[in-house]
């Protein structure tokens, strides 16, 4: 049987974030095809982590045990992926967009000779027709994100080199968990079969993890600014609304490439994706990308000065105006009111 | 010291942050014709890179490789007026449709043939498609290690190079032992401007398409001086299998592309006015959104 693989990332003595809900997304997916959902755990020292991630509806688990595995480094990592893909030929794998996952599913993907789409947005199953050869697809996996060039959301399949592989970032799939008492197996792995002295010439020298200060993706309240916003000094203003809402400060690609915001700030389809009760979009003309990223917010504000912008389709409230202005007004009457 | 050989890996985008209304079009896609080409941003951060260990050590000779259609010749000379050796273009129709698997084919099959290398730098990503799998896409094609995310060179020597990285959360200083290929984030140092005495040197650096169209003068220019030949490689120079390149050398297809059509939902339209923003508060208070 051609399974569903989710390759693990960890994340201290956890599983991360975005792998749990790859495994949701993956478990659903496999149910459609009829088929296992399988897990990749590769690093050192589980101290039974692994039974956190059955829950998810996994049937197997593959574990790759080494000191030498932990912290990550590619090419151990990337070995044991390729054979573990060569032995059991899934149809579809799936990696986090994260920093791991965007430095192995190429590696993979290059080595495997398959089709890898990064930052997805939505994946589904669905068939395909090829007329010139009268060839009908089965249960292909639809790799959905938007495409540049406008307003357009692309579907992409790899019909004929498999697996069919993809990225997704974190917070773009939902985190469920399947069956408490669901149970699978452990494929324990024999790590000196799997990799070679070739894969541990990278030495990490040093290293120093810090959890990120910036939680988007639980704020309540967003406060989002774009390239109209025109100045990282003018971010301050968006800052100061956020602070007295006890909001966070998010921005638009366009923003942080000015240099007005950090890149952890971005959202969108290759930044953060966000759920939150309230977005006040300022100076965002709302291109599909950053849509990705924030439509499923409970409620929208714009403050723009084009009252066509396309973020106007999408929000509850369009303020018509400039922001410099706004955005004080906001503030001032949100002290009146609140007392 | 013989200094390192380097090579870039640099790719000519459109400027998708000037996306302006006058790029799109009524159905609401962009005209890639209006949009200006530029120097992918983070291919300038590699070229950083490699233009610093050419600072450190003399006698680095550092070649340009970009992959796209004759007028990237544009940013290969826009390398060599900051500091860039020498510059290979290419380029072939057959390339055409090519997703990241088969351009990192192409891509790897010419430094192959470029041969003797210490270092292959690339941006992370590019601005039209943000993937960054082209980088490590080469790396195995190349059978080397890969490091991706560069930040800062820390320091390099005949056995290996020390890099430190930039991730998500954090950053790591690793040692690696060459060839390797790097991939350098824009956190990394901007690139330095143009040098005005490389600016001379190259001002008429051309490819032999472009030389078609040139004046005599600028073409026995050429002739007599051999650096200022931007070489073009095809197909058949980088001796790739056609069956790799192309639509036929890419396993991602695109099944269909949707225009997406937003329907304008019941929103209250405001003005900046003092009325208004008191009465929006107020409700949102009311309906606990905020407060
Ligand atoms: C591969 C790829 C990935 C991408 N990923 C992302 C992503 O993750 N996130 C993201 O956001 N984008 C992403 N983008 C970019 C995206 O396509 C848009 O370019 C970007 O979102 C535009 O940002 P913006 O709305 O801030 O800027 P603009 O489109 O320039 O809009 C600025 C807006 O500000 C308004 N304005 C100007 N001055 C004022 C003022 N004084 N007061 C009020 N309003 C004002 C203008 O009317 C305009 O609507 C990606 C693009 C590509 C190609």
């Amino acid at each position: 049987m051609r399974n569903v693989f989710v390759y693990c990332e960890l994340d201290d003595n956890s599983v991360a974030d975005v792998s749990l809900e790859l495994l949701t997304k993956g478990k659903s997916l496999a149910q459609r095809l009829n088929c296992k959902l399988e897990a990749i755990l590769i690093g050192h020292n589980f101290n039974g982590i692994e039974k956190q991630v059955f829950k998810y509806g996994v049937d197997v688990i593959h574990i790759a045990d080494d000191k030498r595995l932990s912290p990550y480094t590619t090419l151990p990592h990337a070995s044991i992926v390729c054979k573990l893909l060569e032995e059991n030929e899934p149809q579809v794998v799936l990696f986090g967009a994260s920093s791991v996952g965007r430095d192995l599913a190429p590696r993979v993907a290059s080595a495997r000779k398959c089709g890898l789409t990064a930052d997805c947005t939505s994946l589904e199953i669905g068939d395909h027709f090829v007329k010139k050869d009268n060839k009908e697809y089965k249960d292909l996996l639809y790799q959905i994100r938007p495409a540049f060039g406008g307003n357009i959301i692309a579907t992409i399949i790899n019909p004929d080199m498999h697996p069919q592989m993809a990225t997704v970032r974190e917070g773009v799939m939902k985190m469920e968990v399947f069956d408490e008492n669901y149970k699978g197996v452990i494929n324990r792995l024999d790590v000196s079969k799997y990799t070679n002295d070739f894969d541990f010439v990278i030495e990490i020298i040093e290293r120093h993890i810090e959890k990120s200060k910036v939680n988007l993706k639980g704020a309540s309240i967003i406060v989002a600014g774009g390239y109209g916003v025109g100045s990282k000094e003018n971010f301050k203003l968006l800052y100061k609304l956020a602070e007295v809402l006890g909001g966070e400060v998010g921005g638009s690609r366009a923003a942080v490439d000015a240099g007005y915001l950090e890149h952890e700030r971005q959202i969108g389809q290759t930044g953060v994706t966000v759920r939150p009760k309230l977005y006040i979009a300022c100076g965002i003309s709302g291109a599909v990308q950053h849509r990705v990223g924030m439509d499923k917010a409970a409620m929208v504000i714009s403050i723009n000065n084009d009252p066509h912008a396309p973020i106007s389709n999408i929000a509850d409230y369009n303020i018509v105006g400039d922001l410099a202005v706004v955005i004080p007004k906001l503030i001032k009457y949100y002290k009146e009111n609140s007392k | 010291m013989k200094g390192f050989k380097i090579v870039v890996l640099a790719k000519q985008v459109p400027d998708t942050r000037n996306v302006g209304k006058d790029a799109m079009k009524e159905d609401g896609t962009v005209n890639r014709a209006v949009l200006p080409a530029i120097f992918n941003p983070e291919d300038l951060n590699a070229l950083e890179l490699a233009l610093r260990i050419k600072d450190q050590n003399p006698g680095t000779e550092i070649t340009i490789l970009t992959m796209g259609p004759p007028r990237a010749a544009e940013i290969i000379r826009e390398a060599m007026y900051r500091g860039a050796d020498k510059g290979i273009l290419i380029t072939d129709k057959r390339f055409a449709g090519s997703d990241t698997l088969a351009t990192s084919y192409a891509i790897s099959q010419a430094v192959k043939k470029i041969n003797d290398y210490d270092v292959v730098i690339a941006g992370r990503q590019a601005i039209d498609g943000d993937t960054a799998q082209v980088g490590p896409q080469v790396a195995e094609k190349l059978a080397i290690p890969q490091i991706t995310y560069a930040e800062e060179l820390v320091s390099i020597n005949d056995q290996k190079i020390v890099i430190k990285r930039r991730l998500e959360n954090g950053i790591e200083v690793v040692s690696c032992p060459m060839p390797v290929l790097i991939t350098v984030h824009s956190s990394a140092p901007e690139c330095r401007p143009r040098n005005a005495k490389h600016l001379m040197k190259f001002k008429y650096a051309k490819t032999a398409l472009e030389l078609e169209e040139a004046s005599p003068i600028e073409a026995s220019l050429v002739s007599e001086r051999k650096y200022l030949n931007i070489q073009i490689w095809t197909v058949d120079d980088i001796q790739a299998d056609v069956e790799w390149l192309g639509l036929s050398g890419s396993p991602t297809k695109v099944k269909n592309i949707e225009n997406v059509i937003l329907q304008a939902k019941e929103s209250k339209v405001l003005t900046a006015s003092d009325g208004d923003m008191n009465t929006l508060v107020k409700e949102l208070i009311e309906n606990h959104t905020i407060g």
